[in-house]
């Protein structure tokens, strides 16, 4: 018996312990993972991610059971799925209001942590592999789009997998790759099924494994941006930590209660959100021969379709597009500053994350527009400032005057 | 510096008159709550409609459960094509023979109110007027040029449209509808040839989307459900961070 653990449960747990460290585990991630006793309103969105992330997954195998990825009958099965499937359209709304709630849920995560400096040191893993996520999250769902082989469907894969043709050299060909033909065609509809249902969802569950193991092998940040390992107690236990089970697993079924009310709400009384969730254009069946009158991506997609069209140049919009994403990585390092919360950061800070987060959200409109050339102009001062914003953080941390930081949570 | 304001205002004006040559389009005012309304519409759709237009993703069946009606009324009244009663509702004329009739096979129409809306459908079936120039004779406000002949002139009355013209600077003449005039009197009065398209269109809304029927009606409960989780998950939490702070 030399290589087994001392457990301390006896019984059934103490045989299943020896074998599984099944009490361990539920210490160090929940009844004795300490989380700071003041987390806010924005510590929700974590859990609610996960939330949604089960809903997808659920929902998805459901729906798998009646899709069909064939061109020819894409179209029709959602509407079988909607009609004849016993409980398939709420099924569906689930899913498709699921999509919508995923990257809203997600946005409001991310900005937390523009916040509270959540991405600074120690947490900067934790930070990459969310930003893994979030790009496997676009993957997956730019994809998910395009299985109901509707008009917006086709011409929005078509649009964005061209992307890929403008690169020099090897564009045609790659293209011809991810296309599985020299068209969008039902070779495409089948891979992006494949991918939509197996290859990127299991990415995507590595990936959270990994943001949450990160995340409990240095602890939460909070409002605060102080870190609460720094004052122990003799146990060695934070003084403003609690046990995140019960304190705020509890606290997170009221936020999922909340969170579920409004949700329900959607996919109740208006599942289609006005055109947003679900697009008008899509309820027509996929057209080689009729373009859309105006091609535009789902909603959390077009803060980057505005940066993508604000530049004459398709390659040269495709490298903003994907340098917007990219320049978010680098966040941990481009911000230099000692102090990680917005509370006790100084005016021009929080001026320029609220440049920040305006001009994408500003873009996110534009995205939508038919695109004047008045709202061409606008994309590109938006595009400017969404990317100014990484060199001023940069320099402006370097020796950053911020307000004193308390020694201890405040509340 | 002048220059510029002057491309701004061409732009913005441009920009303006561009988005005012789509039509005005009228509130459906649709109520898919209303049995009476669906199955007169539903009565209506059949008449006048179905003989071009298939529902293709609509079985006869679930129509009648849904609307109230019996398999009998739905079989004497409701089937025009020999069709059997859980069939779809399809039609008998072929889209070959369409597209040789009106340039365009006559596109399904079960999920057309979601593609175009309620309010574009009622404007769009209220907007024919008199063209000699189409190849049907018949044009429309809110679908420029469309395929599709009047099929309510007897009931409507047959409409004249009167555009105003715009003069741009540089030149382009650009035009907007203004007001119809009746040609000749309908067999129905506005009220009631309103009152019909609204009927269809409101059938055709609930095609669209048959669980909307359900989906609205639990609505509330689920709604009532959730307020009432909401609370008590609430107390639940504070119970447990008294403690705490």
């Amino acid at each position: 018996m030399a290589n087994t653990r001392e457990v301390k449960t006896t019984g059934f747990m103490g045989w299943i312990d020896k074998r599984l460290p099944v009490t361990q585990m539920w210490e160090d991630h929940l009844s004795k993972y300490y989380a700071p006793n003041n987390f806010n309103f924005w510590y929700f969105f974590g859990s609610l991610a996960m939330l949604v992330l089960v809903n997808q997954l659920l929902t998805g195998i459901w729906l798998t059971m009646h899709y069909k990825s064939d061109a020819a009958q894409a179209f029709g099965v959602v509407e079988y799925i909607m009609r004849d499937v016993p409980w398939g359209w709420l099924i569906r709304y689930l899913h498709t209001t699921g999509a919508s709630a995923f990257f809203i849920v997600v946005y409001l995560h991310m900005y937390r942590g523009l916040m509270y400096g959540s991405y600074k040191k120690p947490r900067e893993l934790i930070w990459v592999f969310g930003m893994l996520i979030y790009v496997a999250l676009m993957a997956e769902a730019f994809m998910g789009y395009v299985l109901p082989w509707g008009n917006m469907s086709y011409w929005g894969a078509k649009v964005i997998t061209q992307l890929f043709g403008v690169i020099p050299v090897i564009g045609d060909t790659l293209l011809e790759w991810i296309r599985g033909d020299y068209v969008v065609s039902d070779a495409t509809l089948n891979r992006f099924f494949a991918l939509h249902v197996v290859a990127v969802p299991l990415v995507l569950l590595v990936l959270v494994l990994m943001h949450i193991a990160a995340l409990h092998q240095v602890g939460s940040n909070n409002p605060d941006g102080i870190e609460i390992k720094e004052n122990k107690d003799e146990n060695g236990i934070p003084k403003d930590g609690i046990p995140f089970h019960p304190y705020y697993s509890v606290k997170d079924i009221f936020g999922v209660a909340v969170f579920l009310l409004i949700f329900l709400g959607v996919v109740f009384l208006n599942p289609q959100f006005g055109g947003l969730f679900l697009e008008h254009d899509n309820y027509t069946i996929a057209n080689p021969g009729v373009t859309p009158e105006h091609i535009k991506p789902v909603w959390y997609f077009t803060p980057f379709y505005a940066m993508l069209k604000a530049v004459p140049d398709p390659l040269g919009g495709m490298i903003l597009m994907f340098g917007a994403i990219i320049m978010l990585f680098t966040l941990p390092w481009v911000d230099r500053s000692e102090v990680k919360s917005i509370r006790y950061r100084l005016l021009p800070f929080k001026l320029a994350l609220a440049a920040f987060v305006i001009s994408f959200l500003v873009l996110g409109w534009l995205g939508m527009q038919s695109g004047s050339t008045v709202q061409k102009y606008m994309a590109i001062v938006c595009t400017a400032v969404y990317f100014l914003y990484f060199p001023f953080l940069f320099f402006y941390t370097k020796n950053e005057k911020h307000k004193p930081i308390p020694k201890r949570l405040t509340h | 510096m002048k220059n510029l304001i002057k491309i701004l205002i061409l732009l913005v004006s441009s920009q303006v008159l561009a988005s005012g040559e789509g039509a005005h389009l009228e509130k459906a005012e649709t109520n898919i709550r209303s049995k009476e309304s669906l199955r007169n519409g539903a009565k209506n759709y059949m008449n006048y409609c179905s003989g071009c237009h298939s529902l293709q993703y609509q079985r006869y069946k679930r129509m009648a459960e849904d609307l109230g009606l019996s398999k009998e009324e739905v079989e004497q009244n409701l089937i025009f094509t020999g069709a059997k009663y859980t069939d779809h509702m399809t039609m008998n004329m072929s889209s070959e023979d369409s597209e040789v009739w009106f340039g365009k096979a006559p596109p399904d129409l079960s999920v057309i109110a979601r593609a175009r809306g309620n309010d574009w459908l009622f404007s769009y079936l209220k907007g024919f007027y008199k063209d000699p120039s189409r190849p049907s004779g018949w044009n429309n406000t809110v679908f420029k040029n469309a395929s599709m002949p009047n099929v309510f002139w007897k009931q409507q009355g047959i409409q004249e449209a009167h555009f105003d013209e715009h003069k741009l600077d540089s030149g382009v003449v650009t035009h907007t509808f203004d007001k119809f005039s009746k040609l000749t009197d309908g067999t129905m009065s506005d009220e009631e040839f309103d009152h019909t398209v609204r009927d269809i269109v409101n059938f055709l809304d609930y095609t669209s989307e048959p669980a909307k029927l359900i989906r609205l009606a639990y609505a509330p409960w689920v709604l009532l459900f959730m307020v009432l989780l909401v609370l008590m998950t609430f107390l639940l939490k504070k119970e447990f961070f008294k403690d705490i702070h």
